[in-house]
Protein backbone atom coordinates (compact mmCIF):
# COMPACT_ATOMS: atom_id res chain seq x y z
CA UNK A 1 0.00 0.00 0.00
CA UNK A 2 1.19 3.53 -0.80
CA UNK A 3 0.20 7.00 0.25
CA UNK A 4 0.79 9.32 -2.69
CA UNK A 5 0.71 13.08 -2.55
CA UNK A 6 0.63 14.29 -6.15
CA UNK A 7 1.38 17.80 -7.35
CA UNK A 8 0.44 19.47 -4.11
CA UNK A 9 0.41 23.26 -4.08
CA UNK A 10 -0.64 25.41 -1.18
CA UNK A 11 -0.44 28.97 0.10
CA UNK A 12 -1.70 30.66 3.25
CA UNK A 13 -1.97 34.00 1.49
CA UNK A 14 -2.51 34.94 -2.13
CA UNK A 15 0.65 35.26 -4.23
CA UNK A 16 2.78 33.69 -1.51
CA UNK A 17 3.06 30.03 -2.38
CA UNK A 18 4.56 27.80 0.31
CA UNK A 19 4.23 24.44 -1.43
CA UNK A 20 4.51 24.08 -5.18
CA UNK A 21 3.90 20.91 -7.18
CA UNK A 22 5.15 18.64 -4.45
CA UNK A 23 4.93 14.92 -4.99
CA UNK A 24 5.95 12.37 -2.41
CA UNK A 25 5.22 8.71 -1.96
CA UNK A 26 5.17 6.80 1.31
CA UNK A 27 5.07 3.00 1.27
CA UNK A 28 3.36 1.24 4.18
CA UNK A 29 6.47 -0.71 5.11
CA UNK A 30 9.04 2.07 5.16
CA UNK A 31 10.22 5.10 7.06
CA UNK A 32 10.72 8.07 4.75
CA UNK A 33 12.85 10.83 6.26
CA UNK A 34 12.21 14.46 5.29
CA UNK A 35 14.73 17.25 5.91
CA UNK A 36 14.69 20.96 5.16
CA UNK A 37 15.25 24.49 6.48
CA UNK A 38 13.00 25.89 9.18
CA UNK A 39 10.11 27.84 7.77
CA UNK A 40 10.37 26.14 4.39
CA UNK A 41 7.00 24.40 4.62
CA UNK A 42 7.56 20.90 5.98
CA UNK A 43 4.94 21.22 8.67
CA UNK A 44 2.56 22.72 6.14
CA UNK A 45 3.02 19.67 3.91
CA UNK A 46 2.45 17.41 6.92
CA UNK A 47 -0.79 19.24 7.71
CA UNK A 48 -1.99 18.94 4.14
CA UNK A 49 -1.30 15.21 4.01
CA UNK A 50 -3.06 14.56 7.29
CA UNK A 51 -6.15 16.60 6.49
CA UNK A 52 -5.63 19.70 8.64
CA UNK A 53 -5.47 22.07 5.68
CA UNK A 54 -7.97 21.70 2.88
CA UNK A 55 -7.61 24.45 0.30
CA UNK A 56 -4.71 22.89 -1.57
CA UNK A 57 -4.51 21.75 -5.15
CA UNK A 58 -3.31 18.30 -6.15
CA UNK A 59 -4.43 14.94 -4.83
CA UNK A 60 -3.70 12.68 -1.93
CA UNK A 61 -4.42 9.02 -2.48
CA UNK A 62 -3.98 5.77 -0.64
CA UNK A 63 -3.68 2.90 -3.10
CA UNK A 64 -4.89 5.23 -5.84
CA UNK A 65 -8.07 6.13 -4.01
CA UNK A 66 -8.65 9.67 -2.81
CA UNK A 67 -8.71 10.00 0.97
CA UNK A 68 -12.23 10.53 2.24
CA UNK A 69 -12.04 14.01 3.77
CA UNK A 70 -15.09 13.52 5.95
CA UNK A 71 -14.01 10.48 7.94
CA UNK A 72 -11.12 9.58 10.23
CA UNK A 73 -7.92 10.49 8.43
CA UNK A 74 -5.82 7.37 7.89
CA UNK A 75 -2.70 9.57 7.85
CA UNK A 76 -2.30 10.74 11.44
CA UNK A 77 -0.14 13.70 12.33
CA UNK A 78 2.04 13.81 15.42
CA UNK A 79 3.07 17.41 16.00
CA UNK A 80 6.33 18.95 17.03
CA UNK A 81 4.60 20.73 19.92
CA UNK A 82 2.26 18.34 21.72
CA UNK A 83 1.03 21.06 24.06
CA UNK A 84 -0.58 22.79 21.10
CA UNK A 85 -2.70 19.79 20.16
CA UNK A 86 -4.38 19.14 23.49
CA UNK A 87 -7.43 20.77 24.92
CA UNK A 88 -6.13 22.39 28.13
CA UNK A 89 -9.53 21.80 29.74
CA UNK A 90 -9.38 18.04 29.26
CA UNK A 91 -7.59 15.68 31.57
CA UNK A 92 -5.19 13.27 29.94
CA UNK A 93 -7.47 10.22 30.05
CA UNK A 94 -9.97 12.15 27.98
CA UNK A 95 -7.30 13.43 25.60
CA UNK A 96 -6.32 9.82 24.92
CA UNK A 97 -9.69 8.06 24.95
CA UNK A 98 -11.10 10.59 22.50
CA UNK A 99 -9.05 8.66 19.94
CA UNK A 100 -9.03 5.14 21.38
CA UNK A 101 -8.18 3.04 24.41
CA UNK A 102 -4.81 1.47 23.75
CA UNK A 103 -4.04 -1.87 25.43
CA UNK A 104 -1.98 -1.74 28.63
CA UNK A 105 0.92 -3.44 26.91
CA UNK A 106 1.23 -0.61 24.41
CA UNK A 107 1.04 1.99 27.18
CA UNK A 108 3.89 0.20 28.92
CA UNK A 109 5.96 0.05 25.74
CA UNK A 110 5.75 3.82 25.41
CA UNK A 111 6.24 4.42 29.12
CA UNK A 112 2.84 5.97 29.72
CA UNK A 113 2.14 6.06 33.46
CA UNK A 114 -1.30 5.45 34.97
CA UNK A 115 -0.69 8.33 37.39
CA UNK A 116 -0.60 10.81 34.50
CA UNK A 117 -4.14 10.04 33.35
CA UNK A 118 -5.78 12.25 35.94
CA UNK A 119 -3.67 15.32 35.24
CA UNK A 120 -4.16 18.37 33.06
CA UNK A 121 -1.83 18.82 30.10
CA UNK A 122 -0.12 21.73 31.89
CA UNK A 123 0.93 19.34 34.65
CA UNK A 124 3.07 17.13 32.43
CA UNK A 125 6.50 17.73 30.94
CA UNK A 126 7.01 18.15 27.19
CA UNK A 127 8.37 14.64 26.78
CA UNK A 128 5.53 13.10 28.77
CA UNK A 129 2.94 14.86 26.63
CA UNK A 130 4.61 13.65 23.46
CA UNK A 131 4.11 10.02 24.50
CA UNK A 132 0.39 10.70 24.70
CA UNK A 133 0.28 12.16 21.23
CA UNK A 134 2.17 9.19 19.82
CA UNK A 135 -0.13 6.67 21.43
CA UNK A 136 -3.19 8.68 20.48
CA UNK A 137 -2.13 8.51 16.84
CA UNK A 138 -1.72 4.73 16.83
CA UNK A 139 -5.49 4.23 16.64
CA UNK A 140 -6.25 0.98 14.71
CA UNK A 141 -7.65 2.99 11.78
CA UNK A 142 -4.31 4.68 11.19
CA UNK A 143 -2.44 3.58 8.07
CA UNK A 144 0.30 6.21 8.00
CA UNK A 145 2.07 8.21 10.67
CA UNK A 146 3.21 11.71 9.80
CA UNK A 147 5.82 12.45 12.46
CA UNK A 148 6.74 16.15 12.48
CA UNK A 149 9.85 16.47 14.65
CA UNK A 150 8.40 14.27 17.31
CA UNK A 151 11.53 13.47 19.28
CA UNK A 152 13.31 16.81 19.57
CA UNK A 153 11.91 17.35 23.06
CA UNK A 154 13.01 13.93 24.31
CA UNK A 155 16.22 12.90 25.99
CA UNK A 156 18.42 10.69 23.84
CA UNK A 157 17.64 7.50 25.77
CA UNK A 158 13.90 8.05 25.36
CA UNK A 159 14.42 9.05 21.74
CA UNK A 160 15.94 5.66 20.95
CA UNK A 161 13.17 3.87 22.87
CA UNK A 162 10.36 5.78 21.17
CA UNK A 163 11.70 5.28 17.65
CA UNK A 164 12.51 1.66 18.36
CA UNK A 165 8.96 0.98 19.61
CA UNK A 166 7.24 3.11 17.00
CA UNK A 167 9.07 1.59 14.06
CA UNK A 168 8.60 -1.91 15.46
CA UNK A 169 4.85 -1.31 15.92
CA UNK A 170 4.47 0.24 12.49
CA UNK A 171 6.39 -2.48 10.65
CA UNK A 172 4.26 -5.15 12.34
CA UNK A 173 1.03 -3.34 11.58
CA UNK A 174 1.96 -2.19 8.08
CA UNK A 175 1.91 1.49 8.91
CA UNK A 176 4.13 3.75 6.82
CA UNK A 177 6.01 6.63 8.45
CA UNK A 178 7.00 10.07 7.20
CA UNK A 179 9.61 11.34 9.64
CA UNK A 180 10.46 15.05 9.55
CA UNK A 181 13.60 16.08 11.40
CA UNK A 182 16.51 18.51 11.28
CA UNK A 183 18.73 15.87 12.75
CA UNK A 184 20.53 14.32 9.82
CA UNK A 185 22.26 11.71 11.97
CA UNK A 186 18.93 10.64 13.43
CA UNK A 187 17.32 10.25 10.01
CA UNK A 188 20.32 8.28 8.84
CA UNK A 189 19.70 5.66 11.51
CA UNK A 190 15.87 5.51 11.46
CA UNK A 191 14.88 6.17 7.84
CA UNK A 192 14.97 3.85 4.85
CA UNK A 193 15.19 6.83 2.47
CA UNK A 194 15.85 10.50 3.05
CA UNK A 195 14.13 13.14 0.93
CA UNK A 196 15.33 16.76 0.88
CA UNK A 197 12.40 19.16 1.03
CA UNK A 198 14.01 21.67 -1.30
CA UNK A 199 14.35 18.99 -3.96
CA UNK A 200 10.63 18.22 -4.03
CA UNK A 201 9.30 21.76 -3.54
CA UNK A 202 9.29 23.27 -7.06
CA UNK A 203 9.16 26.92 -5.96
CA UNK B 1 35.21 34.35 37.95
CA UNK B 2 32.66 34.64 40.69
CA UNK B 3 29.50 32.82 41.58
CA UNK B 4 26.47 34.38 39.95
CA UNK B 5 23.93 31.83 40.98
CA UNK B 6 24.11 29.23 43.73
CA UNK B 7 21.41 26.68 44.25
CA UNK B 8 21.53 24.62 47.40
CA UNK B 9 19.35 21.69 48.38
CA UNK B 10 16.45 22.93 46.32
CA UNK B 11 13.39 20.71 46.58
CA UNK B 12 10.01 21.14 44.93
CA UNK B 13 6.86 19.18 45.58
CA UNK B 14 3.22 19.25 44.55
CA UNK B 15 0.23 18.00 46.47
CA UNK B 16 -1.91 15.88 44.26
CA UNK B 17 -5.22 14.26 44.90
CA UNK B 18 -4.83 10.59 44.22
CA UNK B 19 -7.92 8.61 43.18
CA UNK B 20 -9.96 11.67 44.11
CA UNK B 21 -9.55 11.42 47.88
CA UNK B 22 -6.15 10.71 49.22
CA UNK B 23 -3.75 13.63 49.09
CA UNK B 24 -0.15 12.83 48.27
CA UNK B 25 3.05 14.76 47.99
CA UNK B 26 4.85 14.44 44.68
CA UNK B 27 8.47 15.39 45.19
CA UNK B 28 9.64 16.38 41.73
CA UNK B 29 12.99 17.95 42.62
CA UNK B 30 15.12 16.60 45.48
CA UNK B 31 18.03 18.37 47.18
CA UNK B 32 19.34 19.91 44.01
CA UNK B 33 22.70 21.64 44.43
CA UNK B 34 24.56 23.39 41.61
CA UNK B 35 26.09 26.76 40.78
CA UNK B 36 26.98 28.95 37.82
CA UNK B 37 29.84 31.41 37.47
CA UNK B 38 30.01 34.41 35.21
CA UNK B 39 31.63 33.56 31.88
CA UNK B 40 30.22 30.08 32.23
CA UNK B 41 27.59 27.88 30.66
CA UNK B 42 26.28 25.06 32.78
CA UNK B 43 24.30 22.67 30.62
CA UNK B 44 21.57 20.63 32.27
CA UNK B 45 20.64 17.34 30.65
CA UNK B 46 18.24 14.76 31.95
CA UNK B 47 15.48 12.33 31.27
CA UNK B 48 12.26 13.95 30.19
CA UNK B 49 10.25 14.72 33.28
CA UNK B 50 13.34 14.87 35.48
CA UNK B 51 12.55 18.38 36.72
CA UNK B 52 14.59 20.60 34.40
CA UNK B 53 11.84 23.06 33.50
CA UNK B 54 10.68 23.23 37.11
CA UNK B 55 14.24 24.11 38.12
CA UNK B 56 14.13 26.99 35.62
CA UNK B 57 10.72 28.10 36.88
CA UNK B 58 11.94 28.00 40.48
CA UNK B 59 14.88 30.30 39.72
CA UNK B 60 12.58 32.73 37.98
CA UNK B 61 9.88 32.55 40.63
CA UNK B 62 7.16 31.44 38.24
CA UNK B 63 6.18 28.06 39.70
CA UNK B 64 2.45 27.35 39.96
CA UNK B 65 0.99 28.38 43.29
CA UNK B 66 0.42 24.82 44.51
CA UNK B 67 4.17 24.08 44.38
CA UNK B 68 6.04 23.78 47.69
CA UNK B 69 9.64 24.91 47.58
CA UNK B 70 12.48 24.50 50.07
CA UNK B 71 16.22 25.12 49.94
CA UNK B 72 18.11 28.16 48.83
CA UNK B 73 18.81 30.08 45.63
CA UNK B 74 21.33 32.92 45.83
CA UNK B 75 22.07 35.62 43.30
CA UNK B 76 25.57 37.05 43.83
CA UNK B 77 25.52 35.77 47.38
CA UNK B 78 22.11 37.25 48.15
CA UNK B 79 19.20 35.00 49.04
CA UNK B 80 16.49 35.31 46.39
CA UNK B 81 13.08 35.85 47.95
CA UNK B 82 9.97 36.28 45.81
CA UNK B 83 10.47 40.00 45.66
CA UNK B 84 14.03 39.80 44.40
CA UNK B 85 13.06 37.12 41.88
CA UNK B 86 10.41 39.37 40.45
CA UNK B 87 12.79 42.29 40.30
CA UNK B 88 15.44 40.30 38.42
CA UNK B 89 13.11 38.44 36.11
CA UNK B 90 13.22 39.79 32.58
CA UNK B 91 16.04 42.19 33.53
CA UNK B 92 19.17 40.74 35.10
CA UNK B 93 17.84 37.23 34.64
CA UNK B 94 16.40 36.42 31.25
CA UNK B 95 14.39 33.37 30.34
CA UNK B 96 14.08 31.45 27.10
CA UNK B 97 11.04 29.22 27.74
CA UNK B 98 10.59 25.68 26.42
CA UNK B 99 6.98 26.00 25.38
CA UNK B 100 6.10 28.14 22.38
CA UNK B 101 2.78 28.64 24.17
CA UNK B 102 4.66 31.30 26.12
CA UNK B 103 4.11 33.64 23.21
CA UNK B 104 0.98 35.70 23.68
CA UNK B 105 -1.35 34.60 20.87
CA UNK B 106 -3.09 37.98 20.69
CA UNK B 107 -0.05 40.18 20.38
CA UNK B 108 2.11 40.86 17.35
CA UNK B 109 5.62 39.52 17.53
CA UNK B 110 7.41 42.85 17.71
CA UNK B 111 5.17 44.25 20.43
CA UNK B 112 5.76 41.32 22.70
CA UNK B 113 9.49 41.23 22.02
CA UNK B 114 10.06 44.81 23.15
CA UNK B 115 7.53 44.63 25.96
CA UNK B 116 5.98 47.62 27.67
CA UNK B 117 8.21 50.70 27.63
CA UNK B 118 7.25 53.98 29.23
CA UNK B 119 9.90 56.29 27.86
CA UNK B 120 9.64 57.16 24.14
CA UNK B 121 13.41 57.65 23.89
CA UNK B 122 14.12 54.21 25.34
CA UNK B 123 11.55 52.79 23.00
CA UNK B 124 13.41 53.91 19.90
CA UNK B 125 16.62 52.39 21.19
CA UNK B 126 14.96 49.08 22.02
CA UNK B 127 13.22 48.91 18.67
CA UNK B 128 16.52 49.46 16.91
CA UNK B 129 18.14 46.75 18.96
CA UNK B 130 15.22 44.42 18.42
CA UNK B 131 15.62 44.80 14.64
CA UNK B 132 19.35 44.10 14.90
CA UNK B 133 18.86 40.94 16.89
CA UNK B 134 15.98 39.77 14.69
CA UNK B 135 18.16 40.36 11.62
CA UNK B 136 20.85 38.17 13.12
CA UNK B 137 18.30 35.40 13.24
CA UNK B 138 16.95 36.06 9.76
CA UNK B 139 13.62 37.25 11.08
CA UNK B 140 12.50 39.77 8.48
CA UNK B 141 10.48 42.93 9.12
CA UNK B 142 7.46 41.04 7.91
CA UNK B 143 7.76 38.84 10.98
CA UNK B 144 7.45 41.89 13.29
CA UNK B 145 3.84 42.24 12.27
CA UNK B 146 2.92 38.55 12.51
CA UNK B 147 0.89 36.86 15.20
CA UNK B 148 2.35 33.73 16.80
CA UNK B 149 0.07 31.32 14.90
CA UNK B 150 1.65 32.49 11.64
CA UNK B 151 5.13 31.42 12.69
CA UNK B 152 6.70 28.07 11.95
CA UNK B 153 8.04 26.17 14.98
CA UNK B 154 11.60 27.22 14.25
CA UNK B 155 10.63 30.85 13.79
CA UNK B 156 8.73 30.91 17.10
CA UNK B 157 11.82 29.51 18.77
CA UNK B 158 13.98 32.26 17.23
CA UNK B 159 11.55 34.92 18.45
CA UNK B 160 11.81 33.56 22.00
CA UNK B 161 15.62 33.62 21.88
CA UNK B 162 15.85 37.13 20.43
CA UNK B 163 13.40 38.46 22.99
CA UNK B 164 15.52 37.13 25.84
CA UNK B 165 18.58 38.98 24.54
CA UNK B 166 16.96 42.40 24.46
CA UNK B 167 17.50 43.48 28.05
CA UNK B 168 21.25 42.89 28.51
CA UNK B 169 20.85 40.14 31.09
CA UNK B 170 23.61 38.88 33.42
CA UNK B 171 22.11 35.45 33.70
CA UNK B 172 20.20 33.53 31.06
CA UNK B 173 18.09 30.50 31.80
CA UNK B 174 17.48 28.80 28.48
CA UNK B 175 15.00 25.92 28.45
CA UNK B 176 15.51 24.00 25.21
CA UNK B 177 16.43 26.81 22.84
CA UNK B 178 17.27 24.66 19.82
CA UNK B 179 14.59 22.07 18.97
CA UNK B 180 12.96 22.71 15.63
CA UNK B 181 15.80 24.87 14.39
CA UNK B 182 17.59 23.86 11.22
CA UNK B 183 21.32 23.25 11.18
CA UNK B 184 22.10 26.83 10.18
CA UNK B 185 20.01 28.32 12.97
CA UNK B 186 21.46 25.92 15.53
CA UNK B 187 24.95 27.06 14.53
CA UNK B 188 23.85 30.67 14.82
CA UNK B 189 22.44 29.97 18.27
CA UNK B 190 25.60 28.20 19.37
CA UNK B 191 27.74 31.14 18.25
CA UNK B 192 25.40 33.49 20.05
CA UNK B 193 25.50 31.55 23.29
CA UNK B 194 29.28 31.36 23.23
CA UNK B 195 29.52 35.07 22.46
CA UNK B 196 27.25 35.87 25.40
CA UNK B 197 29.40 33.75 27.65
CA UNK B 198 32.53 35.55 26.49
CA UNK B 199 30.85 38.84 27.37
CA UNK B 200 30.52 37.55 30.92
CA UNK B 201 27.03 36.14 31.07
CA UNK B 202 26.41 33.06 33.18
CA UNK B 203 23.95 30.63 31.71
CA UNK B 204 21.95 27.58 32.62
CA UNK B 205 21.31 25.79 29.35
CA UNK B 206 18.63 23.15 29.70
CA UNK B 207 18.65 20.92 26.69
CA UNK B 208 18.25 17.48 25.19
CA UNK B 209 20.54 18.53 22.39
CA UNK B 210 23.79 17.04 23.64
CA UNK B 211 25.75 18.37 20.67
CA UNK B 212 24.80 21.95 21.47
CA UNK B 213 25.70 21.32 25.12
CA UNK B 214 29.09 19.96 24.05
CA UNK B 215 29.81 22.92 21.82
CA UNK B 216 28.83 25.62 24.27
CA UNK B 217 29.06 24.55 27.88
CA UNK B 218 31.86 24.25 30.41
CA UNK B 219 30.20 21.75 32.70
CA UNK B 220 27.24 19.45 32.30
CA UNK B 221 24.83 18.50 35.07
CA UNK B 222 22.61 15.46 34.59
CA UNK B 223 19.22 15.04 36.27
CA UNK B 224 17.20 11.90 36.81
CA UNK B 225 13.89 11.69 38.63
CA UNK B 226 14.49 15.03 40.33
CA UNK B 227 18.02 14.21 41.50
CA UNK B 228 21.34 15.54 40.28
CA UNK B 229 23.21 12.35 39.47
CA UNK B 230 26.39 13.76 37.93
CA UNK B 231 28.13 17.10 37.28
CA UNK B 232 31.03 16.63 34.95
CA UNK B 233 33.42 18.57 32.71
CA UNK B 234 31.96 18.97 29.25
CA UNK B 235 35.13 17.55 27.72
CA UNK B 236 34.21 14.17 29.23
CA UNK B 237 31.38 13.93 26.71
CA UNK B 238 33.66 12.58 24.02
CA UNK B 239 35.07 9.42 22.51
CA UNK B 240 33.24 6.34 23.72
CA UNK B 241 32.04 8.20 26.80
CA UNK B 242 34.63 6.35 28.89
CA UNK B 243 35.15 9.34 31.21
CA UNK B 244 31.45 9.50 32.13
CA UNK B 245 31.02 7.82 35.47
CA UNK B 246 27.28 7.44 36.07
CA UNK B 247 25.58 4.59 34.18
CA UNK B 248 22.66 6.81 33.13
CA UNK B 249 24.96 9.56 31.85
CA UNK B 250 26.81 7.06 29.75
CA UNK B 251 23.53 5.70 28.35
CA UNK B 252 22.53 9.23 27.34
CA UNK B 253 25.78 9.69 25.49
CA UNK B 254 25.72 6.30 23.82
CA UNK B 255 22.12 6.83 22.68
CA UNK B 256 23.20 9.68 20.40
CA UNK B 257 22.66 8.81 16.74
CA UNK B 258 26.25 9.97 16.17
CA UNK B 259 27.64 7.43 18.62
CA UNK B 260 25.77 4.13 18.95
CA UNK B 261 22.02 4.91 19.02
CA UNK B 262 22.17 2.33 21.79
CA UNK B 263 18.90 1.16 23.31
CA UNK B 264 18.65 1.19 27.11
CA UNK B 265 15.53 -0.53 28.42
CA UNK B 266 13.38 0.85 31.21
CA UNK B 267 11.58 4.14 31.84
CA UNK B 268 12.03 6.70 34.56
CA UNK B 269 9.83 5.53 37.47
CA UNK B 270 6.81 7.50 38.55
CA UNK B 271 7.11 10.29 41.13
CA UNK B 272 4.18 8.68 42.90
CA UNK B 273 6.51 5.94 44.05
CA UNK B 274 10.08 7.11 43.93
CA UNK B 275 12.07 3.93 44.63
CA UNK B 276 13.94 3.59 47.90
CA UNK B 277 17.69 3.76 47.47
CA UNK B 278 19.26 5.00 44.25
CA UNK B 279 16.69 6.64 41.96
CA UNK B 280 18.18 4.77 38.98
CA UNK B 281 18.49 1.28 40.46
CA UNK B 282 15.45 -0.23 38.72
CA UNK B 283 17.13 0.32 35.37
CA UNK B 284 20.77 0.00 36.34
CA UNK B 285 22.95 -2.86 35.23
CA UNK B 286 25.60 -2.07 37.85
CA UNK B 287 23.45 -2.13 40.94
CA UNK B 288 24.89 -3.62 44.11
CA UNK B 289 23.22 -4.39 47.44
CA UNK B 290 23.16 -0.92 48.96
CA UNK B 291 21.66 0.62 45.81
CA UNK B 292 18.32 -0.83 46.96
CA UNK B 293 18.34 0.62 50.48
CA UNK B 294 20.36 3.76 50.55
CA UNK B 295 20.35 6.98 48.60
CA UNK B 296 23.91 7.60 47.40
CA UNK B 297 25.15 11.05 48.47
CA UNK B 298 26.76 13.43 45.99
CA UNK B 299 30.51 12.98 46.18
CA UNK B 300 33.59 13.82 44.17
CA UNK B 301 35.43 11.21 42.11
CA UNK B 302 38.31 12.37 39.89
CA UNK B 303 36.96 15.91 39.69
CA UNK B 304 33.46 14.75 38.78
CA UNK B 305 30.56 15.12 41.18
CA UNK B 306 28.53 11.97 41.21
CA UNK B 307 25.67 10.25 43.04
CA UNK B 308 26.46 6.55 42.67
CA UNK B 309 27.82 3.69 44.79
CA UNK B 310 29.40 1.81 41.93
CA UNK B 311 30.49 4.26 39.24
CA UNK B 312 31.83 3.11 35.92
CA UNK B 313 35.56 3.18 35.25
CA UNK B 314 37.39 3.98 32.04
CA UNK B 315 37.66 0.31 31.15
CA UNK B 316 33.91 -0.40 31.46
N1 LIG C 1 1.91 21.58 37.99
C1 LIG C 1 2.35 20.33 38.19
N2 LIG C 1 1.70 19.48 39.00
C2 LIG C 1 2.15 18.21 39.20
N3 LIG C 1 3.25 17.70 38.61
C3 LIG C 1 3.95 18.49 37.78
C4 LIG C 1 3.54 19.84 37.50
N4 LIG C 1 4.40 20.39 36.62
C5 LIG C 1 5.30 19.42 36.35
N5 LIG C 1 5.04 18.28 37.03
C6 LIG C 1 5.80 17.02 36.99
O1 LIG C 1 7.11 17.26 37.43
C7 LIG C 1 8.05 16.48 36.70
C8 LIG C 1 9.15 17.39 36.13
O2 LIG C 1 8.59 18.25 35.14
P1 LIG C 1 9.47 19.21 34.24
O3 LIG C 1 8.54 19.96 33.35
O4 LIG C 1 10.39 20.00 35.07
O5 LIG C 1 10.30 18.14 33.39
P2 LIG C 1 11.50 18.38 32.37
O6 LIG C 1 12.72 17.78 32.99
O7 LIG C 1 11.56 19.80 31.96
O8 LIG C 1 11.06 17.42 31.18
P3 LIG C 1 11.13 17.63 29.56
O9 LIG C 1 12.53 17.32 29.22
O10 LIG C 1 10.21 16.56 29.08
O11 LIG C 1 10.69 19.01 29.27
C9 LIG C 1 7.25 15.75 35.62
O12 LIG C 1 7.07 14.41 35.98
C10 LIG C 1 5.93 16.48 35.58
O13 LIG C 1 4.89 15.58 35.24
N1 LIG D 1 -1.32 29.86 9.77
C1 LIG D 1 -0.40 30.45 9.00
N2 LIG D 1 -0.69 31.61 8.37
C2 LIG D 1 0.23 32.22 7.59
N3 LIG D 1 1.47 31.75 7.37
C3 LIG D 1 1.83 30.60 7.97
C4 LIG D 1 0.92 29.89 8.81
N4 LIG D 1 1.55 28.77 9.29
C5 LIG D 1 2.80 28.78 8.73
N5 LIG D 1 2.97 29.88 7.95
C6 LIG D 1 4.18 30.22 7.17
O1 LIG D 1 4.44 29.16 6.26
C7 LIG D 1 5.85 28.95 6.14
C8 LIG D 1 6.17 27.46 6.34
O2 LIG D 1 5.89 27.10 7.67
P1 LIG D 1 6.06 25.62 8.20
O3 LIG D 1 5.34 24.69 7.28
O4 LIG D 1 5.64 25.59 9.63
O5 LIG D 1 7.64 25.42 8.04
P2 LIG D 1 8.63 24.25 8.58
O6 LIG D 1 7.78 23.18 9.19
O7 LIG D 1 9.34 23.77 7.35
O8 LIG D 1 9.54 24.89 9.54
C9 LIG D 1 6.52 29.90 7.13
O9 LIG D 1 7.01 30.99 6.39
C10 LIG D 1 5.41 30.35 8.05
O10 LIG D 1 5.59 31.69 8.47
S1 LIG E 1 24.06 3.80 42.87
FE1 LIG E 1 23.87 1.71 42.20
S2 LIG E 1 21.91 1.63 41.11
FE2 LIG E 1 22.50 3.76 41.32
S3 LIG E 1 23.52 4.23 39.42
FE3 LIG E 1 25.09 3.67 40.89
S4 LIG E 1 25.38 1.48 40.61
FE4 LIG E 1 23.49 2.01 39.58
MG1 LIG F 1 7.88 22.63 11.31
MG1 LIG G 1 10.97 20.77 30.20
Amino acid sequence: MYLNANNISFSYRKNKPILKNISISIPDNKVIGLMGDSGSGKSTLCKVISGYLNNYTGTITIDNELIDKTGYCPAQLIFQHPEKTMNPKWKMHKVLSESWNPPQELKDTFGLKEGWMNRWPSELSGGELQRFSILRALNPNTKFIIADEISTMLDTVTQVQIWDSLIDYCKKNKIGILAVSHDKELLEVIADNIVLFNDINKL
Amino acid sequence: MSKLLEIEKLSISFSQYFKGLEQRELKVLSDLTMDVDDHEILAVLGSSGSGKSLLAHAILGILPSNAKVSGSIRYKGKEMDDELKEELRGNKISFIPQSVNNLNPLMKVKEQAIGYIKDEKDKEKIIKKQREIFNQYNLSEEVDEMYPFQLSGGMARKVLISTALLNDPEIIIADEPTPGLDEEAVKETINNLVELKEKGIGMILITHDINTAIETSDRIAILYLGYVIEITDTKNFSGEGEKLLHPYTRSLYRALPETYFELTEGHQPSYQNIPKGCPYHENCSRQIRECHYELPELREVNGTIIRCFNPLGEGD
